[in-house]
């Protein structure tokens, strides 16, 4: 299968500026070497905690923030891919329309004054593609596609439940139909009934339109169900990655044990002793000497305060940073 | 377990009355939290969980009003009090909050001020209900709570404003202002909604370790099952304002009845789930509380609705066993032919 993206040392440095002249005295390394590829009509997720850049990612990879290092190959058809990072604005236009993207909160990403018909036309619009009737046409289309009435199109978002708008953002990322979505926290400000309902739609379509979605998330389960691999980040970094059943059953870095083991698991039966991490999430303009994750892991050893771990294969297709991946022996979910 | 709970709700009922009319955000609710166990309160946007604990406290914003039922709370040497017939500005129920029952809000940082250091937040509420102990009393009994909490350096924190908390230690902050008056209830609303997993983990593992030591009856309020499981002796589950199911957590999660309760067990991914698998799904949306159903809140929904009957009247929550209440004409007994297709 061919890569549609691949993502090699991606960095996105924030400057932090003190003073009356504005000096320089420090960056935000909110992503800091990130690598990651998405094969063709599969899903990646990346998962972490609140601060770790996962959105960060995601907005470089669609360039609504521009990398301050790092090469984003995309490859939206079978030709030659272009490097998003060093797109100019003319050449990001016509990259665009492959990439799209499904945002958190279906109330603040659909425009009150528009129509429902005109905002699945916007991409459609801009972009020059086809004539009012025939754009109409794509418009009913795609209301079908994600199981709304084609009476809905002269309704405005205000009369939408959470579930139904998200179905309406859902359609319009897929109006100029994109290679690659990417879908930031697209169920979290659901309702549980609803969430079902969005998770089967999303996966639903992409069976059906062949797409490969980069999933942005912090709930565990639901990425359980969405994906064929994951990553997980900490602090800017990627701190391991595997397919979806082997990361969760049999976990290599300390830190993703602790994250399914925060996770509640809706068993009273299975109210078992967690892992509590200390602290907090380091700060990533101040990141901690050596693994930035060893102040609250208790494998953690001298070696840890000071080198920085590589990225290095534990297993095919598995990924592990942490100087002790091979000796230890954590808990997946499964055991 | 003692044989008298320490706050008994009966048919408690809530409504908003607005232009467009009338919502009945609590309807009927009956529940009992007994002494040093928690209280689940469970189910998804709209369904009157918060407000149920709103009126309980009687702090309903307009154009919120209590009208009907009876909530027992049962104090130590003193007669039974029924709050629901309490002025809610009056001297009694003042008393009430904070000493017998607090509460903890959902989003620490609107709920905290931002003009105030932690510290003066704190010694505010003991000052307010204690005005006799003292400036420097005061200070010296935030201290400990900041520590009781899991605070660290709370010499330092003490000091701080809000903006300089993370979200975990916000919420321990709130927990600490919760705890200053030595309360016996402590209803937590959604108290780790807008944590991170791992320090929604530190949060309910504090609120388990701080009920062991005091003693403390909590009523937790979430959406979310997970935490239900981890931390509830009981559960209600809430559909639109009115309580489907109450039950020891077991039995909910292990032999739920309301058809309500089973499709939401079903709908929840979980971690233990198989990869790329599809959820089973609860059919149409949460219906706006101005168009309420007729009958069955949940009728439309339901793929067990007995036609003519669940459409027309609501049932009732009735008891099936000592320990368990469904409202559901499923297990009702004049639908005997309905319960032998139960599965």
């Amino acid at each position: 299968m061919s890569n549609v993206l691949e993502v090699e040392q991606l960095k996105k440095h924030f400057p932090i500026r003190r003073g009356f002249l504005r000096r320089l005295v420090g960056a935000v390394k909110a992503v800091d070497g990130v690598d990651l590829t998405i094969k063709r009509g599969e899903t990646l997720s990346l998962v972490g905690e609140s601060g770790c850049g996962k959105t960060t990612v995601s907005r470089c990879i669609v360039r609504a923030l521009k990398p301050t290092s790092g090469v984003i190959r995309f490859r939206p058809s079978d030709g030659p891919h272009t490097d998003v990072a060093r797109l100019d604005r003319r050449g990001l236009a016509a990259t665009r329309q492959h990439m799209q993207m499904i945002f958190q909160d279906p109330f603040s990403s659909l425009n009150p004054r528009m129509m429902v018909g005109d905002i699945i036309a916007e991409p459609l619009l801009v972009n020059g593609v086809g004539t009012a009737s025939s754009r109409r046409a794509r418009v009913e289309e795609l209301l079908d596609l994600v199981k709304l009435p084609k009476a809905y199109l002269n309704r405005f978002p205000h009369a939408f439940s959470g579930g139904q708008r998200q179905r309406i953002g859902i359609a319009r990322a897929l109006a100029l139909n994109p290679t690659l979505v990417v879908a930031d926290e697209p169920v979290s400000a659901l309702d549980v009934s609803v969430q079902a309902q969005i998770v089967n739609l999303m996966l639903e379509l992409q069976e059906r339109l062949g797409l490969s979605y980069l999933f942005v998330a912090h709930d565990l389960s639901v990425v359980k169900h969405m994906s064929d691999r994951v990553a997980v980040m900490y602090v800017g970094r990627i701190v391991e990655e595997a397919p979806t059943d082997e990361l969760f059953n049999t976990p290599r870095h300390p830190y993703t044990e602790a994250l399914l083991s925060a996770v509640p698991k809706p068993d009273p039966r299975r109210r078992t002793e967690r892992i509590i991490l200390k602290g907090e999430v380091a700060d990533p303009a101040n990141a901690p000497s050596g693994c930035s994750f060893h102040p609250r892991c208790r494998y953690a050893t001298e070696q840890c305060r000071v080198d920085v771990p590589v990225a290095q294969m534990i297993a095919p297709n598995h990924k592990v940073a942490c100087h002790h991946a091979a000796t230890l022996r954590l808990t997946g979910v499964a055991s | 377990m003692s044989a008298t709970p320490l706050l008994s709700v009966r048919d408690l009922e809530t409504c908003f009355i607005q232009d467009e009319g009338v919502v009945h955000a609590v309807d009927k609710a009956s529940f009992d939290l007994w002494p040093g166990k928690t209280l689940g309160i469970v189910g998804e946007s709209g369904c009157g969980k918060s407000v149920t604990t709103r009126s309980i406290l009687q702090i309903l914003e307009r154009p919120g009003k209590l009208a009907g039922g009876e909530i027992w709370l049962n104090r130590d040497g003193q007669p039974p009090v029924d709050i629901a017939k309490l002025d809610p500005t009056g001297r009694e129920m003042r008393n009430i909050r904070g000493k017998q029952i607090a509460l903890i809000f959902q989003e620490p940082m609107t709920s905290l001020s931002v003009h105030y250091t932690v510290g003066n937040q704190i010694s505010e509420a003991i000052l307010v209900h204690d005005p006799k102990s003292g400036k420097k009393a005061a200070r010296e009994r935030t201290l400990a709570l900041l520590r009781l909490v899991g605070i660290p350096q709370p010499e330092r924190r003490i000091d701080e404003y809000p903006f300089q908390l993370s979200g975990g230690l916000r919420q321990r902050v709130m927990i600490a202002m919760a705890l200053s008056c030595n309360p016996r209830i402590l209803i937590a609303d959604e108290p780790t909604t807008a944590l991170d997993v791992t320090t929604q983990a530190q949060v309910l593992d504090l609120l388990r370790s701080l009920q062991r030591q005091h003693g403390l009856s909590l009523i937790l309020i979430t959406h979310d099952m997970g935490v239900i499981a981890e931390m509830a002796d009981d559960v209600a589950v809430m559909y639109l304002g009115r309580i489907v199911e109450r039950g020891p957590v077991e039995q909910i999660f292990h032999a739920p009845k309301h058809p309500y309760t089973r499709a939401l067990l079903r709908s929840i991914p979980s971690v233990m789930a198989k990869p790329r698998s599809k959820l089973e799904t609860i059919e149409g949306s949460i219906p706006h509380p101005y168009n309420r159903p007729k009958g069955c809140p949940f009728h439309p929904r339901c793929a067990s609705m007995i036609k003519g009957r669940c459409d027309v009247e609501t049932p009732a929550l009735a008891a099936i066993d000592s320990a368990t209440a469904v409202s559901c004409f499923l297990y009702q007994p004049s639908t005997v032919p309905a319960l032998g297709t139960r599965p």
